[in-house]
């Protein structure tokens, strides 16, 4: 049994129209989506904006609901987290993409990282202080900082703020929603080591979704790459980045830019092959709706979305 | 004739804090040629929008000092009617954000149309609708009859930055100002807009100002690169010598800090400390000096210049010969500069 086991997730959003307001149709934002994590390793969910990728991740921690599938964390159902005896969302914590609007402006630190504490724990005023400097010292932030506002602190230390917070309740799962797509190089730098530190340090589990390949390649065990509410392939890092079989996965692992300038007539001339290849086999990727197939396996680890042989 | 489009020599822009003045961009001098692409590179808060938008006279209120000259004609200090005949005619400018640099009110066909129209009045409506979807296939954009009348919400953003892009080149432009172009697209799309500018540069013969943070793609698109700390140039050169010889400690801690393939879960490095803000801005000696403390102090000139230390290659301060990262000892250092 995995430590967090996804089966066949699917979420629809309805399509309202009509003057009565009817549902007149839905969004298949995900669309039978099924993967499994290992305790402690990192998961990378990859997919162009669009692709479904945050929503699975919102679904899972129940920020979104789930129409149909299984979400099992830990040997427990999950799948109606509002409902399960079992509070486990002490246990699923999520890091947001923006350090500056998933801050509330108005709080100090010390209330936003201590209102997780405040839910499940009863501390005194002062155990709960001295946990915040405790977690503020973790996170690389000075002790001394617990009264004072977000606008006072930079974007990566607001994300470590927001780290600071996840981690609060010690918590096993960490669902990263490109947690570093909008930091400077060196800031995402930071961020990143810092994450692969606690996690070392906490036994933590990531399901880490982003969109730069480089970064999933750098954080990721394993990785799931989405298109269209689907999974077009899933294996270990190794295998989606140098055997990719799927043509979309190609396509994007293609679309790395490489940081050696000598290499750019080689890029160029190999993305332009990959793009050609794409235009005239993608009929034999994509169903007639343009949607991924069901996933074939090729190994034991690397599963591919391919029409059924025969 | 000269390749040489545009000069800036020793610019300065500054703004007004209360009552003292601090400068965003410090004694910048670049040159742009024909048919060549420049990056600027740096963190958020370096200057690079700063620059891009003094070259543009977009900013209202600042004080700008230095010159700028466009093909041997100075236009740092000229009338604003005679900046907009230059504008969008002869420089253009692609804005980093696609959705806030349409109007959503206004439909694809008539806001490119009407940069067309600003530089030439005589044009006619059917000819001008022939130039429009002619632009937009130029971009790319599929259907160029049907997107003509389409608004801005209904396109991809991959789809309004081709538009955005089809709105700075409708007049021929011959520099072409491109302020982090692909920073709000995904992988995929960054690669066809990349290509698209690469294309636009050949047919074109612009000269291409790219403004990014993103090393990657500088070092697919870029001829010559620029990198900007705390509004000054600290470092450039040709990109291949950028890449396989930087110099500046800068530009060694920004490219360090990328993951790349080489190094899976190894440890990134982290440039320590954060920019400084334009009032925190030391005044004189080395700016970059507060980031790398582990250096000794009497290395770093007291009011830093570029140094040519090979042709076309320039470096700010004398640091870098004694530059090491932290988790290398001098003597590794050493050898690598020897």
């Amino acid at each position: 049994m995995s430590f967090l086991e996804v089966e066949n997730l699917k979420v629809h959003f309805p399509v309202k129209g009509g003057i009565f307001g009817r549902t007149v149709g839905h969004i298949k934002a995900v669309d039978g989506v099924s993967f499994s994590l290992e305790r402690g390793s990192t998961y990378g969910l990859v997919g162009e904006s669009g692709s479904g990728k945050t929503t699975t991740g919102r679904a899972i921690i129940g920020l979104n609901n789930i129409t149909s599938g299984k979400v099992m964390f830990d040997g427990h159902d999950i799948t109606n987290i509002r409902r399960s005896k079992l509070d486990v969302r002490k246990d699923v914590q999520m890091i947001f993409q923006d350090p500056y609007s998933s801050l509330n402006p108005k709080k100090r630190v010390i209330d936003i990282i201590a209102e997780p504490l405040r839910n499940y724990e009863k501390l005194s005023r002062k155990e709960e202080r001295k946990r915040v400097q405790e977690l503020l010292e973790l996170v690389g932030l000075s002790p001394e900082s617990i009264l004072k506002y977000p606008h006072e602190f930079s974007g990566g230390q607001r994300q470590r703020i927001g780290v600071a917070r996840a981690i609060a309740l010690k918590p096993k799962l960490i669902i990263a929603d490109e947690p570093v797509s909008a930091l400077d190089v060196s800031v995402q730098a930071q961020v990143l080591n810092f994450m692969q530190e606690i996690q070392d340090e906490l036994g933590l589990t990531y399901l880490f979704i982003g969109h730069d390949l480089g970064v999933i390649r750098h954080m990721c065990d394993h990785i799931g790459i989405m298109y269209k509410g689907r999974y077009v392939e899933q294996g270990t890092t190794e295998e989606i980045f140098t055997d990719p079989q799927h043509i979309y996965t190609k396509r994007l692992v293609a679309a790395i830019p490489d940081i050696d300038p000598k290499n750019r007539d080689k890029q160029l001339q190999f993305r332009k092959e990959v793009k050609k290849e794409y235009e005239q086999s993608y009929n034999d990727y994509f169903d007639g709706e343009g949607l991924a197939y069901q996933l074939q396996p090729v190994s034991k680890t690397h599963l591919v979305a391919l029409p059924e042989k025969g | 004739m000269s390749d040489t489009l545009l000069e800036i020599n020793n610019l300065k822009t500054s703004f007004r804090i209360k009552d003292d003045y601090y400068a965003a961009v410090d004694d910048v001098s670049l040159k742009v040629n024909k048919n060549e692409v420049l990056a600027i590179v740096g963190e958020s808060g370096c200057g690079k929008s700063a620059l891009a938008f003094s070259l543009m006279g977009l900013h209202s209120r600042a004080k700008i000092e230095g010159d700028i000259s466009y093909k041997g004609q100075s236009i740092a200090n000229v009338s604003p009617s005679k900046l907009n005949k230059l504008r969008g005619n002869d420089m253009a400018m692609i804005f980093q954000d696609p959705l806030t640099a349409l109007n959503p009110l206004m439909n694809i066909g008539d806001q490119i149309g009407e940069a067309l129209l600003l530089h030439d009045k005589k044009l006619s409506k059917n000819a001008r609708k022939k130039k429009v979807i002619e632009l937009l296939n130029k971009v790319g954009i599929p259907r160029a009859e049907h997107t003509f009348h389409q608004f801005p919400h209904e396109l991809s953003g991959g789809m309004r930055q081709r538009v955005v892009i089809a709105m700075a080149i409708s007049n021929d432009p011959e520099i072409l100002i491109a302020d982090e172009p692909t920073t709000a697209l995904d992988a995929t799309i960054q690669a066809q807009v990349l290509d698209l500018l690469n294309e636009l540069k050949e047919d074109m013969k612009a000269g291409i100002i790219l403004i990014t943070h993103d090393l990657g793609v500088v070092a697919e698109m870029a001829d010559r690169v620029a990198v900007m700390y705390a509004g000054q140039i600290v470092e450039i050169a040709d990109v291949h010598t950028l890449f396989a010889s930087p110099k500046h400690p800068y530009t060694r801690s920004l490219l360090n800090s990328v993951p790349n393939s080489t190094k899976s879960k190894a440890k990134l490095h982290v440039i320590e400390g954060i920019v400084p803000s334009l009032q925190k801005l030391p005044r004189k000696g080395c700016r970059f000096s507060a980031r790398v403390p582990w250096i000794d102090e009497s290395v770093h000139e007291e009011n830093p210049q570029l140094h040519e230390i090979s042709p076309g290659h320039f470096v700010r301060c004398t640091c870098y010969e004694h530059f090491y990262f932290p988790d290398e000892s001098k003597e590794d250092q050493r050898h690598v500069v020897s």
